[in-house]
């Protein structure tokens, strides 16, 4: 018996090992970031030849997120980039999940053609319809405040309605909704539940872990835009964070002030991970009672 | 009463006052500068001095970072969204031009007779962009180095020549003192490697392309010239006199901590060289054969094709071009001013002043990369070229397939008007 526990504190001990080591991997990058955003460029560049790198150590302080806020209005593109990415998460989990919905439980002709055409978008990348896409964008007209204008150009919506809905997207919710058991959807049409009435009140509940994957996968995708926002935005109020980036990029890079920057702009990401961690295991755990 | 006059005369003056805003027409302008806080301010000054010196136009500014710019305008110009006033790199005009993003400026070209000829940007024999600075491209390095290492000290009458180069860079090598003899810049990609390695080849006798018609590449980007440039190229990497791949940070910080004992940078970086060690010197580029050369033309402010409104916009870049403006922005920045008369009303640049090496070195080696459309595409190609040799490709397969690149891109798109 003795031996036997031995043993299996040996293994504890030894995973816990490896664990704190591939954690580490993944830490120190966010370290150096963070570290180095609090250092002078000189001392910056010359500590990344020693583990000084790491720590925060020598002339320590917050010059650089200053600059920072001198240099480009940092806020507002964080603001930007919430907005962006927040509305669009949202719209595209509602519309790629009743797309999905429809595609899996409700009989319709055409579904599985209709469903292999999204799926074959996969397989197109972004940068072969940017430009049909800017052209496209720039001739539509909209319903605002000042009439009716033509062009989306500068705007929220440019950056938020063309990737509401996408292949991906949808894909994961289909592959989820799949694994439900039909008996669910059967009783509550036997019931006479409408089929918004499954959405909301069967499907989605139970829906925890993929809407989590897909929030998480959506918002990346969203947060790190850079191309497009290039393309239709030339209105500095309403340039998201990834190009605001490149006001640090100048001849004589300022790297404490790029470290700065890039962590001030990890915040929200950090933030909407932790709370969806704690969303998707609620989820999973709430799934399980049901289940 | 007196409180109606009071009034009447309040409301007399904003009705004044709003019948000339009324009457200003809006000039949109697009600038590659955001984040650079001292640019900005000296072209949010003169946009400020030029909109209440007269009361036809007000121009407005929306800044762009500059890593992000030249794929906005190409942008905006798909979109048909381009502004009344952009600023354009001297070597991308022609390209812009061509393509129709821009339009030949309504400027008294007598007013710019006294200017560098790499701000001047000419396309089809017509002025489309002007420049208010130039830069340029030095050896630096310290006197106490070039003494230790008992090295002549080079000047614009009488550069370096290739033995005397080459022998400076072994030199510094067996002094065992550095990690490397030269620093090249190897880190900054893109424009750099044709900007500052180009003049090399050109001072072999090649070129990037023939600028006799700028039709091909051929014997220009390959020839006897352009192999031993290319052999030489690669020596140095080879020899072990540079990095083929260098870390950013010694690329920005690495001379100044003595890792190198000569850097190839330009002058925006010279203030700092100078604050690293007190006996920094500039050095005209070396003469391989064929001159010594460096390259000229930064950013320059044009009229884009689509603007209602060129001769408004060109009163503005005709405004900016004031001696005063050019003197603001070479004490703002570190470049050099377009003119004689300007450089003379800056600290740096003034007879006696820390950088006033560099306006010699403009006026007496700055050539313009080749001025063709085909640039945005050939500066690409030499690009990749030099680092795959640097990388250790083979020099004449490499300027061959580089060569019929080139070719092949001026064919595609039928001579680029030349």
């Amino acid at each position: 018996m003795a031996f036997s526990s031995d043993t299996h504190r040996l293994r504890l001990a030894v995973r816990y090992v490896v664990l704190c080591l591939i954690a580490v991997i993944f830490v120190f990058p966010l370290v150096f970031m963070v570290v180095s955003s609090l250092k002078p460029d000189q001392q910056l560049l010359a500590d990344t030849a020693s583990l000084r790198a790491f720590l925060p150590v020598g002339d320590i302080s917050l010059d650089n997120y200053w600059a920072a806020f001198r240099r480009a209005p940092v806020a507002l593109f964080v603001m930007n980039s919430v907005i962006i990415t927040g509305v669009t998460v949202a719209l595209s989990l509602f519309f790629c999940s009743t797309a999905a919905f429809a595609f899996v439980f409700v009989n319709w002709k055409g579904r599985d053609l209709i469903l292999s055409i999204i799926l074959a978008t996969l397989i197109v990348p972004f940068e072969t319809i940017a430009i049909p896409l800017l052209l496209i964008s720039s001739k539509l007209p909209w319903i605002g405040l000042d009439g009716v204008t033509v062009g989306w150009l500068n705007s929220y919506r440019v950056q938020i309605i063309p990737f509401i809905v996408d292949g991906l997207t949808v894909f994961l919710f289909v592959q989820f909704f799949k694994d439900l058991p039909s008996e669910l959807i059967e009783a509550a049409r036997v019931e006479g539940a409408s089929w918004f009435q499954i959405y909301r009140r069967i499907v989605m509940p139970l829906s925890g872990p993929v809407l989590a994957t897909a929030a998480i996968l959506k918002f990346l995708a969203m947060y790190n835009q850079y191309l497009w926002p290039l393309m239709v935005v030339q209105e500095e109020g309403y340039r998201p964070v990834m190009v605001g980036l490149q006001y640090f990029f100048q001849l004589n890079r300022a790297w404490g002030e790029i470290m700065a920057y890039l962590s001030l702009i990890t915040v929200p990401v950090l933030a909407f991970y932790l709370y969806l961690q704690k969303a998707f295991i609620a989820s999973i755990a709430s799934t399980g009672v049901k289940g | 009463m007196k409180h109606l006059s009071i009034v009447t005369g309040a409301l007399l003056a904003s009705v004044a006052l709003t019948s000339v805003a009324q009457a200003q027409t809006t000039l949109s302008m697009w600038y590659h500068g955001a984040g650079n806080e001292g640019e900005a301010k000296v072209l949010n000054q003169i946009i400020t001095d030029f909109n209440a010196s007269q009361a036809d136009w007000t121009v407005e500014l929306q800044s762009f970072p500059q890593a992000a710019y030249n794929d906005s305008v190409v942008a905006g110009a798909l979109a048909g969204n381009l502004p009344d006033i952009l600023d354009v790199d001297g070597p991308v005009m022609p390209n812009w031009a061509w393509a129709g993003y821009m339009q030949p400026l309504q400027i008294d070209e007598t007013k710019i007779a006294n200017f560098l000829p790499g701000p001047k940007g000419m396309w089809d024999g017509k002025l489309y962009s002007i420049g208010l600075w130039d830069a340029a491209v030095a050896l630096v390095t310290r006197k106490s180095t070039l003494e230790e290492l008992g090295l002549r000290t080079p000047t614009l009458a009488e550069p370096w020549s290739l033995e005397e180069f080459n022998g400076a860079m072994a030199a510094a090598k067996a002094s065992g003192k550095y990690e490397y003899a030269l620093d090249l810049g190897m880190a900054w990609t893109g424009e750099w490697y044709p900007y500052a390695f180009s003049p090399f080849l050109q001072s072999f006798g090649g070129d990037m392309v023939d600028r006799s018609s700028y039709k091909t590449a051929e014997g220009a980007l390959n020839g006897d010239a352009a192999m031993a440039f290319g052999n030489w190229w690669q020596g140095l990497f080879t020899q072990g006199y540079a990095q083929a791949t260098q870390d950013p940070a010694d690329r920005d910080n690495g001379f100044g901590a003595g890792k190198y004992a000569f850097s190839w940078n330009g002058n925006w970086a010279a203030l700092g060289a100078l604050k690293a060690f007190d006996d920094t010197v500039f050095l005209p580029a070396p003469n391989f054969g064929a001159g010594a050369k460096i390259g000229a033309a930064s950013w320059q402010f044009g009229v884009s094709a689509k603007s209602a409104h060129p001769d408004g916009a060109s009163a503005f870049i005709e405004f900016a071009l004031q001696d005063k403006y050019l003197a603001d922005f070479a004490n703002t920045t570190g470049l050099i001013p377009a003119t004689a008369t300007a450089a003379a009303m800056t600290e740096n640049y003034k007879d006696g002043g820390p950088l006033s090496v560099f306006y010699g070195m403009t006026e007496a080696n700055a050539l313009v990369r080749p001025v063709t459309p085909g640039y945005v595409v050939e500066s690409k190609v030499f690009e990749k070229a030099l680092a795959d040799i640097a990388n250790g490709a083979d020099v004449a397969g490499t300027l061959d397939a580089a060569t019929d690149e080139i070719n092949a891109d001026i064919e595609k798109n039928a001579g680029y008007g030349h």
